[in-house]
């Protein structure tokens, strides 16, 4: 029958228009024409994406050859997860902002472009400036995949309002008698909170899920999640487990930090203290509370400082991805990198004086950049990374979520978390 | 269609077209405009439902890295490892304990509320609109506000706290953290049943009751001999979609306990997703959302064929 025709044509041609628009991706051949190119971030703050754009403007009157270069800001709490799910979808980006914690993965993949040799090659990019230790997270096998664009240290922001009038002394106070400590903190930070009815010290985004965090507590102690070739576990170590009951008692006996379930924002006057990098500097109000920012305070085996970082890197797939490496080399250069550290704690030796940040950073003093930035940099170590840092992030939650609560053994939950997560280590 | 037979040498010749009557008969165009009218549904249920089907089948049998860019045929290989996989069953059993939370709660406070406000009294079509309005919110905004209701020191334990009771940290433990779940989906659900049973209560003829009132039988009675088995279709079209809505659920457990205390509220869905998108294992993902299809489907089926036993008056 002409109708029966009919129908098993359209299926046949619906078929096939669908079975070639499924294998189409992202693997053609590059674009004639002007490339447009489009970059991945974690920020929707309009004081970044104007930065970003001012340069994407400066860098396309030189070159004509890319016609527009789009910045993505993509929700901070899925980050990573939309991005690889814009790479499966065959709407891979250009280049793509990377946090350390997936840099294991993305690094180890292939799924990013070596940069060395265009960054090194660019006109004036000064690629021997780059701190070294900031590079070691970003290669393999001696090539460089994504460029660390933000070495961002943890300091503790205080309000010394809150502190004061809680009559406890302030971690400035602290620091000058030598007494600034684990101890000493969290003893204020819990007598703050129960004069105050507000919270004591936050470590923030950490709301008993995001645990890397409080590699920001657990490095003063020495403990690790992992050792360094990420083989075992570190979470039943004596430091960690020693660690960890501080915190624990810190929260259920001291009160010096709010207990799951309880949210407290310290940018909005709601905590004494909170730990956190250096670039929420810019969620604090002018006319707000006295504020300053120290470094975190001393643990049982001296004083530390613990970095988070990000990485730029261009996507192996991008039909630019010649021109968008080029687009990074531009956006890194000296001069940009120095823009940029306003934001972005950069990456380059020269860069990293108390001098050159505080033209940047007008509401921190120098001895703040050069205590908390400069040293934290310099001395620092990044947060807990692993290859498949996803699935083991997940089973380390699971793992911690009994210790939540006031009768918890310790020592037997963190058995518990290596139980669980030393098969995905051992991979 | 008029067609002529004719035989040449023996051999019967195909039939051919009476020439003298149009093709276009009035049978042919209904047959086109019945063809017509279901094609965007059919093109819909194709690229929607039956394409993406057969992909993820597809992908099941590929391990699939997607930062690698490597897409390898493994055969059953995700199959066999849904055998090895020691989360599974806690997985399975948060799913049913969500499943049957919903249903039993969903289902016998929509029948109560829908009983109640089915009564001719002053104001039951303000509280039918409050009851309904939560339908109408959106899903992920209605979670997040419950997120901070039942916080520690959130709104729910603030009500408690009114009249002396020292309410438990609603989301963070492992025994309350399913039923607070449960209870949200509930409130945000529950209105859209309710309108089914008052559609399906105002039905019943009244004069089954007259008569059972004549003869003697008591509210309750009445209840259970005439309401229920007149709304026994109602029931069963809500359950089917309470049961099939409950195995889908993800946005609320996205929103309000990400899968923990430990692994407690991880539902099937929230698993593949954690699989697929989180832990970058999409051919197990896949594998695992076919393991949902064959359960929804089952389920479905196993409803269908009860209805014999207990669906009254079905057409």
């Amino acid at each position: 029958m002409r109708l029966g025709k009919a129908v098993r044509g359209v299926a046949a041609t619906l078929a096939g228009v669908l079975a070639l628009s499924a294998c189409g991706g992202g693997d053609e051949a590059a674009d004639k024409g002007p490339a447009n190119l489009r970059m991945t971030v974690w920020s929707a703050n309009e004081a970044h994406l104007k930065l970003f754009n001012e340069i994407a403007d400066e860098y396309r009157k030189s070159h004509p050859d890319v016609a527009s270069i789009k910045f993505d800001p993509l929700p901070f709490e899925n980050y990573t997860t939309t991005l690889t799910t814009q790479i499966a979808g065959g709407n891979a980006p250009d280049l793509a902002w990377v946090f350390e914690n997936s840099a294991p993965d993305f690094v180890a993949s292939g799924a990013l472009l070596p940069l060395d040799e265009k960054l090194k090659k660019a006109e004036g990019y000064q690629y021997d400036d780059i701190s070294p230790a900031t590079l070691k997270l970003w290669q393999d096998g001696g090539k460089l995949y994504a460029y660390p664009f933000s070495t961002s240290p943890f300091g503790v922001f205080v309000n010394t309002d809150m502190l004061k009038k809680a009559g406890q002394k302030t971690p400035a106070e602290l620091i000058a008698a030598g007494q600034w400590n684990w101890d000493n903190a969290l003893a204020a930070a819990g007598a703050t909170a129960a004069s105050s009815g507000k919270a004591g010290l936050v470590i923030r985004d950490f709301d008993y899920k995001g645990w890397d965090n409080l590699s920001t507590l657990w490095t003063g102690w020495g403990a690790q999640a992992w050792s360094e070739d990420g083989k075992s576990c570190g979470f039943a170590a004596p430091e960690m487990v020693e660690a960890m009951t501080t915190l624990h008692k810190a929260i259920f006996t001291g009160k010096a930090l709010p207990g799951p379930g309880t949210t407290a924002d310290f940018f909005a006057g709601d905590a004494a203290m909170t730990v956190t990098q250096i670039s929420r500097a810019s969620l604090l109000k002018s006319d707000g509370f006295g504020w300053d920012l120290v470094p975190l305070p001393a643990g049982p085996k001296g004083n530390y400082s613990v970095v988070g970082q990000a990485g730029v890197g261009v996507m192996k797939k991008s039909k630019n991805a010649d021109a968008a490496a080029d687009f990074l080399a531009f956006l890194t250069n000296p001069t940009n990198s120095a823009k940029l550290a306003q934001f972005f704690p950069p990456p380059r030796q020269s860069q990293l004086t108390a001098e050159t940040l505080a033209k940047t950073n007008p509401t921190l003093k120098p001895e703040q950049l050069q205590k908390v930035v400069i040293d934290g940099i310099t001395n620092g170590v990044v947060k807990p990374s692993h290859a498949g840092q996803a699935e083991l992030s997940q089973q380390v939650r699971a793992g911690l979520d009994p210790l939540w609560k006031a009768d918890a053994d310790v020592k037997a939950v963190l058995e518990g978390v290596c139980t669980k997560i030393q098969p995905l280590l051992a991979k | 269609m008029s067609q002529t037979d004719t035989t040449v040498g023996g051999v019967e010749a195909p039939p051919t077209r009476d020439r003298s009557r149009p093709y276009w008969t009035s049978r042919r165009r209904d047959q086109l405009t019945g063809y017509l009218f279901i094609a965007p549904q059919l093109l819909g249920s194709l690229v929607f439902v039956i394409l993406p089907l057969i992909l993820v089948v597809w992908y099941s049998l590929h391990e699939w890295n997607v930062l690698a860019g490597t897409f390898e045929f493994v055969g059953t290989e995700n199959y066999a490892n849904l055998a090895d996989d020691t989360n599974l069953g806690s997985v399975l059993r948060a799913t049913g304990l969500f499943s049957v939370g919903l249903v039993v709660f969903n289902l016998g406070l929509a029948l109560l509320l829908a009983v109640l406000l089915n009564q001719k009294l002053r104001g039951t079509i303000v509280f039918r609109t409050l009851f309904f309005s939560p339908v109408v919110v959106s899903l992920v905004a209605w979670t997040i506000v419950w997120g901070f209701l039942l916080q520690d020191n959130g709104g729910v334990n603030g009500l408690l706290d009114t009249v002396g009771v020292d309410g438990p940290n609603w989301l963070r433990g492992e025994g309350t953290a399913m039923f607070s779940v449960v209870v949200v989906q509930v409130f945000k659900n529950v209105g859209l049943n309710m309108v089914l049973f008052l559609a399906a209560l105002q039905g019943v003829p009244a004069e089954l009751y007259e008569a059972a009132e004549v003869d003697g039988a008591s509210r309750l009675r009445q209840f259970w001999r005439i309401t229920v088995p007149m709304i026994s279709p109602t029931i069963l079209l809500t359950s089917i979609i309470t049961v099939v809505g409950s195995l889908q659920v993800f946005a609320q457990i996205a929103v309000l306990t990400q899968g923990g205390p430990g692994t407690s509220t991880t539902v099937l869905v929230y698993y593949l997703y954690q699989q697929a998108f989180q832990f970058h294992h999409f051919g197990y993902g896949a594998t695992l959302s076919i393991v949902l299809f064959v359960i929804v489907l089952a389920l479905t089926v196993l409803q269908w064929q009860m209805r014999k036993r207990w669906v009254h008056h079905e057409s």
